[in-house]
């Protein structure tokens, strides 16, 4: 790799911060980002799932061409390309831990690549799934500007790339699921009121009636930890863009009203209870000599609404969002630089939090 | 309300599903909810449109092999895929996928949507250049059929269409 790459991606790496995490933009005490992804594929060329190594190299020679093409233009802030196979698996967990790419992306696999613009919110996954898969993350409630952010890094791509479309289906993806827009919007939602109310069942059950899919922190499988969910729509075909983000904006500003409605009614009626309960957990998150992910993310959560509703004056929501990150296990082994037992990363863990809040 | 499980504490989560043909309404709290794993099922909702796809596909009718009139299996022309390997995957193999298996994927997409057409953005600059090579399909097509019914007045026509369109096809590429 090229040294100005390595510098770049050292950065992205090795750091836990992410601009999608730094409390800017709409709602941003309850809605911790904004994606939106465009999935995209080459016209009669076998999806992903069917390429051999030198035939899905090809295929990212191709895009990162391209790319390379369009950064020289300076047109779009300057997307950094990796072939992720130069990156060791610590560094690819990393990337998944900021939500620069999916779990899956990390696997090892052929011709798999990423591009990522240097602030974080454009990034295009190569060759997982489908071809491309262009994502754009903001902090807040800001789909409208994702997908325009998006949506222009689409037009930029397909100048030099021939995509898959049919007049009738439209975008064509490897899984009709995707077909037609290609478009998977999302927001990460943080919900503790709701948690302790133990009403998010309640509510995130009338979300899936709305054809709306919730998932945990970190995608399909995973359940709500932190109280952290991510709500997404399922249908890509028969919807404009516009009808798809506006449906989606419009339903978390209702999962947000109830969730600040909760924390209201908390601060009122059981004020004591919640002090408690948050001071408890900053206690443990600033002094603890052990910490698992999980007992981490639970007590970034309540720690977090103390944050909003301003019991902790000395932390402010970039620096607690961060912690989402930094409790990783694969960022806590890259700050050690090895791999790690689970024990001994606990102990790394504690210790980085502790230094994280108490800078 | 209380739990219809335990009875001793308040239900929170109202739950319905369909078993066998029978609605079951469940009114759980918490703890019991999270034992019957039913909060857990929210996060991997069992309506969720993967769900949907691989139950269609592992149904006879959407799963069923589709056949060239020979009773050979039809494989895409690109990739060599057949529908009974994307059945098995729940992933086709390219972008050609979807013109050879068109009749099966039409309903299958209607049924995961409830749409088979996009009304969404189309690409700047390979929207016109689709339009004129499915046009160029078709006409083809009709060219054929009608050199075999000898109506060339018909034929000429339309070969000087395509003509026409492989010049604009030419011309847009350039």
């Amino acid at each position: 790799m090229k040294d100005e790459r390595k510098e770049i991606l050292e950065s992205i790496v090795g750091s836990s911060s992410s601009p999608w995490m730094d409390g800017s933009g709409n709602l941003a005490d309850v809605v911790i980002s904004s994606r939106v992804r465009l999935a995209r594929n080459l016209r009669d060329t076998p999806f992903p799932h069917l390429l051999e190594e030198r035939a899905a190299r090809d295929v990212m020679d191709r895009v990162f061409k391209v790319i390379e093409s369009v950064n020289k233009k300076g047109t779009w802030g300057e997307l950094t390309t990796i072939d992720l196979s130069e990156l060791n698996s610590r560094d690819r967990q990393v990337l998944v831990e900021k939500h620069l790419m999916s779990p899956q992306h990390a696997e090892p696999g052929p011709g798999k690549g990423l591009a990522t613009r240097r602030d974080e919110r454009v990034s295009v996954m190569v060759n997982e799934e489908d071809h491309l898969r262009i994502q754009c993350l903001f902090s807040g409630l800001e789909l409208d500007e994702a997908y325009i952010t998006a949506s222009g890094t689409d037009d930029l791509l397909d100048e030099g790339l021939d995509f898959a479309y049919d007049d009738t289906i439209g975008f064509l993806t490897a899984c009709p699921t995707n077909a037609g827009t290609g478009l998977r919007a999302s927001v990460m939602v943080h919900l503790p009121a709701l948690a302790i109310g133990d009403e998010v069942a309640r509510v995130l059950a009338a979300v899936n009636k709305l054809g709306l899919v919730v998932r945990g922190l970190y995608g399909e499988g995973t359940e709500g930890k932190g109280n952290v969910f991510q709500i997404s729509n399922q249908i890509t075909l028969g919807q404009t863009e516009k009808e798809i983000i506006e449906n989606l904006s419009l339903v978390g500003k209702q999962v947000v009203a109830e969730e600040k409605r909760f924390r209201e009614n908390l601060y009122k009626t059981r004020r004591t209870e919640l002090e408690d309960r948050i001071f408890r957990a900053w206690g443990i998150l600033a002094n603890a000599r052990s910490m698992s992910s999980g007992e981490a993310v639970r007590l970034w959560s309540d720690v977090r609404l103390g944050v909003e509703l301003e019991m902790l004056p000395q932390m402010n929501v970039r620096k607690i969002n961060e912690i989402l990150v930094l409790a990783q296990p694969g960022f806590v082994q890259r700050v050690a630089g090895r791999d790690m037992a689970p024990e001994e990363r606990d102990v790394k863990r504690a210790e980085l939090i502790r230094h994280h809040v108490s800078s | 309300m209380m739990c219809e499980e335990c009875g001793k504490a308040p239900a929170v989560v109202h739950f319905e599903q369909v078993q066998n043909g029978r609605k079951v309404v469940m009114n759980l709290c918490r703890e019991c909810a999270e034992k019957k794993g039913v909060l857990n099922f929210l996060f991997q909702p069992a309506f969720s449109i993967n769900n949907l796809l691989s139950a269609l596909l592992g149904s006879q009718v959407s799963g069923a092999p589709v056949l060239e009139p020979s009773g050979r299996e039809r494989r895409c022309p690109v990739c060599g895929m057949s529908y009974r390997d994307f059945a098995r995957a729940g992933r086709l193999g390219c972008s050609r996928c979807y013109e050879t298996f068109e009749d099966r994927l039409d309903p299958l997409l209607r049924r995961i949507h409830g749409s088979e057409r996009h009304v969404g953005k189309a690409p700047a600059r390979s929207s016109g250049a689709a339009k004129i090579r499915r046009e160029l399909e078709q006409l083809k097509a009709e060219l054929a059929e009608a050199v075999a019914k000898e109506a060339y007045e018909r034929a000429a026509e339309i070969r000087d269409r395509i003509r026409e369109l492989e010049k604009a096809a030419r011309g847009g590429e350039a």
